[in-house]
């Protein structure tokens, strides 16, 4: 057995003996410790260094607010940092380290930053590192955050699974304490469904460590037990312990982190390491208990310093003795509590020293010193002795400073109400004077959080019966009869008193507020003294509660000392604001199953795999992966898109453009509809015949374009670009469900249902005709569309161009995708027909000054600026956007344009994005345009570039410069239209 | 995460399956042509951003595709009615 593990006694298994590591050393426990209380029984108080100052630091408390005992456990990818030793439980073959030393955790030679201490108040970020100019980011910054780091990263990605569950439930009660014990019960008599979730391995909360309580004749954890059991036998119960409550929302939306597998040695493979449940809950009931304050004092972090209740919970729950000689610095009664258990178990009480000037309570014939202040410890890397002083009321007294020895130096300094969970639901804390603490506001109705309430030590109600009674009120089903019932408790010591900001007679200096972040009570009074006023600022400034415990600790005390300093009641100082989480949560967990390759989905065409296999190089378009190019083994990618745009060009190239969006509108009233959503006019558009669309927002910019078929009197083919196609159709929706839903008209989504294959350039048609049936191809015009079929496959078949050469898309079934394609390729190869990917096909467009809505537009640009007035039905008398045309900031001069560019030949293409100047580019210039699209044309062997240039159209031939990574480079302003201009390749 | 009454379902469903769609009750001029420019910048793009109860636009994108309007506390988020679009607002206690 280990040195500080009474012989009897504790929640642990006595029968097992479990073996850990910790720094490399090896020490034993019993299944139910924590790695905390494993190590103090081990008689191990150092378990971490500080995060500024680098203090020996140990566990201050026994559960969720640790800020001290920062672990890191496992190794590799399974590497966690920053884990709350008070939170790890223990199995056999764990193996922690610690954080923040270097090389060890004894001799820690970043704690001579404690020299540097001075430098190193509060705002020393923005004070003490400032010149030269340029050394923070290089200098200072870097080197701080080597030494003030906080546990490193895994070693590789997160080997494991997360599992995400939804869930409903009549009422979630959160801390399976005594209130929330009561809570279940009352909520599911009469049957309802019911989650009580607890963050602990065991739930009983506070019963866990009340040796003496009896409840209604029994001892409390033998009540306890009665309890779990009656609720594990009501069919609409789910328990689950190790589940974090960490967020609240609206609507009783509560995020629960569960923990499956961390405190298993061995867990099955597969088995998901943490599921993450998004539950939504008719109540919530909060019964998250209250937390116990730490008392300010110098030197009050020494390892073998922690909170009174802490110590009780270490001698409960897992028979380890924190000590053998105790100082007892005690503002609040249940201190006395402490004291009792702890000299019932051995440990000598070396004095009890009372803030306050009378204690009310029971003190079981212990040394108390009334009025006496703890108000300095030494001790290298455990607690060796505590000064006392006494105190006349509020200010020091005349008394001297005696030195108690001791190893350890326990702190009540009363209990903070766990605000956290009602706070995210939007609940307004309200402040009790008399008490000292915030406390839930009362419910308005209408306002948040409605069905939300809060039960037990949470809102201030202390003591077994209280808690009990108040808990099992709070779950009673609302509407119902109110049972009063009542629970007869002895024995137990409720809270009562308590003391918030520095201890009197203490210094400022090292008296440690936060301990996690190294903020002392001299750090806020120095923030306030520079100027800040608020909590908001000063915990910014100071960054107390800002740490990973989010100040679970310290918020109440740097509140008190900062009121203090300004000479103000607390409340008017305000309190911080509660966000989540609770605790922090792994990314995993939010994670869930969504990464890798189900990060997202992934929408592949249906010749992809033709694509694959002839060594496609893919983009990402959205969702879609696309090829980008087809190299030739070797071949560089530049070179295989020059390739495939002079097979276009020359010969023939073959596309997939089924990421095309596809909408078929059909009904009597489809083009009436069209008429109004796009610019261009289709009453008069014949059936067979396409026409390109120009869709705007009713702002006027342009939002989308595509190419429209009429396949009869009331259908329509509308096509979209790939990216924008959802929102063309939402739009399309909106207008006709809402603005126009006089019309009679469908719009159904077709994007997925065709096939694309586009064949372009002049041997297009000597290769799709062999294929097509029921078309004589002679007589098809460009801008047509028809029914028939190809490679015996029923097919809509269009003659368009998005590369200036005769050319054709067509569209079959998605399933004959693939078949059709094969039979155009094996058709086209005595044609030299090439595949050529989206690249190719941007810089064909571009040669002939296609725009692409989105590269070359950006949501500011008019019609009239892409030079596509013609698009413009001129008869119509209204349609989305028309009206914003005429605005007068869309008819003012300097508007964007779009043009070309045309830099020397031999030059590099210009950057996408590149700013446009008038004169050659200097410091304070005004940029009077940028590139939009730019590539090398193969065709015309130069560069080319499209831009938006204010007043661009009248700048033709004009000169301007355009600042590149390599210097400027002058380009000549020109027409959008590069190559044949006049069109005359599109009949091949 | 938010539940949402679809009206015209008539079911209950989490926010995932909508998406907001700005103010409700902006009618679209039925002359464009006829209203001057300031009117119709308003139009555009005045909107009211309150601290109370706001007629928003919602669509059910990912179930029954339709259109309709919600009253919403901007404060504590709760939704106080939804109703089907062309409706008139509904009086309810905020």
């Amino acid at each position: 057995m280990t040195a500080f593990r009474l012989p009897s006694g504790g929640r642990i298994d006595r029968g097992r003996t479990l073996r850990f590591r910790f720094d490399g050393r090896s020490y034993t426990g019993y299944p139910g410790d924590t790695l905390a209380s494993a190590l103090l029984a081990n008689g191990v108080h150092l378990m971490g260094r500080s995060f500024k100052y680098h203090r020996p630091r140990g566990p201050v408390s026994a559960g969720a607010e640790e800020p001290n005992a920062l672990v890191a456990v496992g190794a590799g990818a399974r590497h966690t940092p920053n884990l709350r030793a008070t939170q790890v439980e223990l199995y056999d073959g764990l193996s922690a380290t610690s954080q923040n030393r270097w090389p060890s955790l004894a001799f820690d030679a970043g704690a001579a930053g404690g020299l540097l201490a001075p430098l190193l108040g509060a705002g020393f970020y923005y004070k003490t590192f400032m010149a030269p100019g340029g050394a923070w980011h290089r200098l200072y910054e870097p080197a701080i955050r080597r030494a003030a780091g906080l546990g490193t990263v895994p070693g590789g990605p997160d080997p494991d699974t997360y599992t995400q569950r939804y869930a409903h439930c009549d009422v979630l009660v959160v801390g399976a304490g005594p209130a929330g014990l009561a809570a279940a019960l009352a909520a599911s008599a009469n049957g309802a469904r019911v989650f009580l979730v607890d963050e602990q391995a065991e739930c009983g909360g506070g019963l866990l460590a009340e040796p003496e309580a009896l409840i209604e004749g029994k001892a409390a954890a033998a009540w306890l037990a009665e309890a779990l059991a009656a609720l594990a036998a009501r069919p609409g119960v789910t328990i689950l312990p190790r589940t974090t409550a960490f967020g609240c929302f609206a609507q009783n939306f509560v995020g629960l982190a569960e923990r499956l597998t961390d405190h298993l040695a061995a867990p099955l493979p597969g088995l998901a390491r943490e599921r993450l449940w998004k539950l939504r809950a008719g109540r919530v009931v909060l019964a998250t208990g209250a937390i116990e304050r730490p008392l300010v004092f110098a030197a009050n972090d020494r390892p073998g310093i922690m909170l009174a209740g802490a110590a009780r919970g270490y001698l409960a729950r897992w028979a380890v003795k924190p000590g053998t000689r105790a100082v007892l610095a005690v503002a609040d009664d249940s201190g006395y509590a402490a004291a009792r258990d702890l000299a019932r178990a051995g440990v000598a009480i070396a004095a009890i020293a009372e803030l306050r000037p009378h204690v009310a309570c029971e003190t079981f014939g212990l040394p108390v010193r009334p009025a006496t202040a703890v108000v300095g410890s030494i001790g290298r890397l455990r607690v060796a002795a505590a000064d006392l002083r006494p105190i006349g009321g509020d200010s020091v007294g005349g008394g001297g400073v005696e030195r108690v020895p001791c190893d350890l130096l326990l702190m009540a300094g009363g209990w903070t109400p766990s605000l956290h969970l009602f706070s995210q639901a939007r609940g307004k804390p309200v402040f009790d004077a008399a008490r000292a603490m915030y406390l839930p506001g009362e419910h308005r109705p209408g306002e948040a959080p409605d069905g939300l309430a809060s039960a037990g030590a949470c809102r201030g109600v202390f003591g077994l019966a209280a808690c009990l009674e108040d808990g099992y009120a709070a779950g009673e089903a609302r509407g119902g009869p109110a049972t009063g019932r009542r629970f007869a408790v002895s024995g137990d010591l409720p809270p009562a008193g308590g003391f918030e900001g520095l201890v009197p007679g203490s210094p400022a200096r090292k008296a440690f507020v936060d301990f996690q972040n190294d903020v002392q009570a001299a750090d806020i009074t120095q923030a306030v003294r520079e100027g800040f006023r608020s909590i908001e600022h000063v915990k910014r400034y100071t960054t107390t509660g800002m740490a990973t415990d989010q100040g679970k600790t310290s918020n109440i005390n740097a509140l008190a000392i900062a009121a203090g300093a300004l000479g103000r009641p607390m409340p008017a100082v305000g309190l911080t604001t509660f966000r989540m989480p609770y605790t922090p949560v792994t990314f995993g967990s939010f994670a869930g199953h969504a990464r890798g390759e189900l990060f997202e989905p992934v929408r592949r065409t249906p010749m992809h795999a033709w694509a694959q296999a002839r060594g496609a190089v893919f983009e990402d378009v959205g969702q879609w992966q696309r090829a980008h190019h087809f190299p030739a083994p070797g071949e560089a990618a530049a070179d295989a898109v020059a390739r495939e745009c002079r097979a276009v060009r020359q010969r023939a190239g073959l596309f997939d453009a089924s990421t095309l969006g596809k909408i078929e509108v059909v009904g009597p009233d489809a083009a009436a509809f069209l008429d109004r959503l796009y610019t261009n006019s289709w009453a008069r558009l014949a059936p067979g015949r396409c026409r390109y669309g120009l869709m705007l927002n009713e702002a006027g910019f342009v939002m989308d374009d595509g190419v429209v078929g009429r396949l009869a009197a009331d259908r329509f083919h509308v096509t979209t670009t790939s990216s924008g196609a959802a929102a063309v159709l939402h739009h399309m929706e909106d207008y006709l469900q809402t603005e126009f839903s006089d019309l009679r008209c469908w719009l159904t989504s077709v994007t997925e249902q065709w096939a694309v294959i586009a064949v372009q350039g002049p041997r297009a048609r000597a290769i799709v005709a062999p294929l097509v049936e029921g078309v004589d191809l002679a007589a098809f015009a460009h801008m047509s569309v028809a029914e028939c079929r190809v490679a015996g496959f029923p097919a809509r078949l269009f003659r368009v161009s998005f590369t200036g050469e005769l050319g054709f898309e067509i569209n079959v079934p998605a399933g004959h995708g693939q078949a059709v394609w094969e039979a155009v390729w094996a058709q086209g190869k005595a044609h030299g027909l090439e595949p050529y990917g989206t690249e190719a096909m941007h810089v064909l467009r571009a040669e002939k000054g296609y725009i692409v809505v989105g590269q070359d537009t950006d949501g500011t640009v008019t019609p009239d600026d892409l030079g596509l007035s013609w698009a413009i039905g001129k008869a119509k008398p209204d349609f989305v956007g028309r009206r914003s045309l005429t605005r007068p900031d869309m008819l003012a001069e300097g508007r964007m344009q779009l043009v070309g560019l045309l830099t020397d030949a031999a030059s590099a293409p210009l950057e996408e994005g590149a700013q446009i100047t008038a004169a050659p580019p200097r410091t304070g210039m005004a940029a009077i345009g940028h590139v939009t699209s730019a590539y090398r044309s193969a065709t015309l062997g130069r560069p080319i570039a499209l831009a938006l240039l204010a007043d661009g159209r009248a700048r033709i031939g004009q000169t301007v410069h355009i600042p590149m990574p390599g210097g400027s480079l002058a380009a000549t302003v020109a027409g959008p239209v590069f190559h044949d201009p006049e069109g005359a390749r599109l009949d091949g | 995460m938010l539940l949402i009454r679809c009206p015209v379902c008539a079911m209950d469903r989490p926010e995932l399956e909508f998406r907001h769609a700005g103010q409700a009750h902006v009618a679209r001029p039925a002359d464009p042509g006829a209203v001057d420019d300031a009117a119709w910048a308003a139009y555009l793009y005045l909107r009211d951003n309150p601290k109370g109860v706001v007629a928003e636009r919602w669509r059910h994108v990912h179930g029954c595709g339709r259109f309709f309007n919600a009253l919403r506390h901007t404060v504590s988020d709760r939704i106080l009615a939804t109703y089907p679009a062309g409706a008139s607002r509904p009086e309810v206690a905020p």
